[in-house]
């Protein structure tokens, strides 16, 4: 039997910066690279796609009161690297599809009206998850 | 398709979105000068079945053109 799962699927557990950027640098990658994609924003993930939120996450190391991450934001912007939104939107433009934890949103208070709806492709739980992981090359949980 | 200065995933992202965006037979260029895309676009072009033309760098600048 031949191999042909071509996805990647991500867990989006965790919403420090540094780790959504991983998250979403490999999914574009996958993308650009002719895979499928797929998001799947959980707990603190979660918090990112709310409205305003996306560049709102600590730096999972040396945060330091935001201190850290003024730093490394420094950083990256003279290393010319893209921001979150671009790379959000970059996802979305090559297929990607970003799938919203409704358990997270119970557990939280969060309404649909809360998160960027115009961005996700469905509310869903494990099950969704797992149907997506089944069929995928690659799976992480970041 | 100018990544000149562009860092990782850009000049691979922008390289498919020009690359969905073309008619087949059409050749894209990109130029840039990350110097990993430059490995790993051609990686990006075998997996999507399309054809490397040639890649070419000056003073580190490299140049990319794809066949789709």
């Amino acid at each position: 039997m031949t191999d042909n799962r071509n996805k990647v699927t991500i867990v989006v557990h965790s919403g420090d910066m540094d780790k959504v950027y991983s998250a979403l640098i490999i999914a574009n990658g996958a993308l650009a690279m002719g895979m499928e994609a797929s998001l799947f924003f959980t707990f603190w993930g979660l918090q990112r796609l709310k409205k305003g939120g996306l560049e709102k996450g600590p730096l999972s190391k040396m945060h330091m009161l935001g201190l850290g991450k003024w730093m490394v934001k420094r950083k990256m912007k003279a290393a010319n690297v893209a921001s979150l939104e671009r790379m959000l939107q970059d996802f979305k433009e090559l297929g990607g599809k970003i799938l919203a934890c409704d358990m997270t949103m119970d557990i939280m208070g969060i309404k649909r009206e809360d998160l960027r709806q115009d961005l996700i492709a469905d509310y869903c739980a494990v099950g969704t998850y797992v149907n997506e992981a089944k069929d995928s090359a690659i799976t992480l949980f970041i | 398709m100018d990544c000149v200065g562009e860092n990782c995933p850009v000049p691979l992202v922008e390289t498919r979105k020009a690359l969905r965006k073309a008619a087949p037979g059409d050749i894209v260029e990109v130029t840039g000068t990350h110097p990993s895309s430059k490995r790993e676009i051609p990686m990006a072009v075998k997996a999507l079945g399309l054809q490397l033309v040639d890649v070419q760098e000056e003073q580190g600048t490299w140049r990319i053109r794809i066949r789709k």
